[in-house]
């Protein structure tokens, strides 16, 4: 089990702040990841339809596209931030 | 040379910046520099209630915090400070303060500068807009202007 966290409008469109969910084998990257929530619902796919601006965070630490999973425990969606 | 002291803290309450300032050069004689930063909640207009600030708690200090240590690591600083607010927040009311310590002016400046240009873009922390009349607005988008501005700091 992988806990996912949302914030800003990743968690209002998923009307959610967290989830946790089993990942499939196949879902290596943090690529694989964003395909695997697309089938989701609607709720998901309408929000993938974003994915070039959703940033991931893998553990509290900032992963791109192409970096693994692992054993990960918690990732979180985001969108780019705007602090400051 | 014992690493220099870096002061993270995320919290809803505001901030004494003169007294935070005061307490970073509090006792020492080989500090010839400070260069404080404070950002403040700004109104275009008068319709702006509040800009509300989320934050992804946990990573948004972890966050801060490397940004200042690689600020230490780039230039020979003294001490680092970043207080960052988070919850709703009026226009015209503190948001964040980033100060740095140096024996010099030039690493004062350009560690504080790189800490507020990494902290805009890097640290975990998004604005909602809030209206006078009750009602909510819209996310803040990031700009391209801001990621433009790390790109500055690249190591070549």
């Amino acid at each position: 089990m992988v806990k996912l966290v949302y914030f800003a409008w990743v968690r209002e469109r998923l009307n959610k702040s967290s989830e946790e969910i089993e990942l499939p084998e196949t879902v290596e990257t943090v690529g694989d990841l964003l395909d695997h929530l697309a089938e989701r619902g609607d709720a998901y796919a309408d929000l993938m339809s974003h994915r070039n601006t959703i940033r991931v965070a893998i553990d509290q630490e900032h992963a791109d596209r192409s970096e693994r999973i692992g054993n990960a425990s918690e990732i979180a969606l985001f969108p780019p931030m705007t602090g400051g | 040379m014992a690493e220099p002291p870096v002061i993270v803290r995320i919290q809803a309450e505001d901030f004494n910046g003169e007294a935070e300032i005061a307490a970073l050069t509090d006792g020492r004689t080989d500090i010839g520099a400070v260069v404080s930063f404070t950002g403040l909640c700004r109104a275009d207009g008068d319709s702006l209630a509040a800009l509300e600030l989320e934050h992804y708690p946990g990573m948004a200090e972890a966050q801060i915090r490397r940004i200042a240590q690689e600020a230490c690591r780039r230039w020979p600083l003294y001490g680092v400070l970043a207080i960052h607010r988070f919850g709703k927040i009026a226009p015209g009311e503190q948001i964040v303060l980033v100060a740095a310590t140096s024996a010099h002016r030039q690493a004062a400046f350009d560690g504080a500068n790189f800490m507020m240009d990494f902290l805009k873009t890097e640290a975990p922390f998004w604005k909602k807009e809030h209206w006078v009349d009750g009602s909510a607005g819209e996310w803040v988008s990031a700009k391209d202007a801001d990621d433009e501005a790390k790109k500055r700091w690249a190591e070549r």
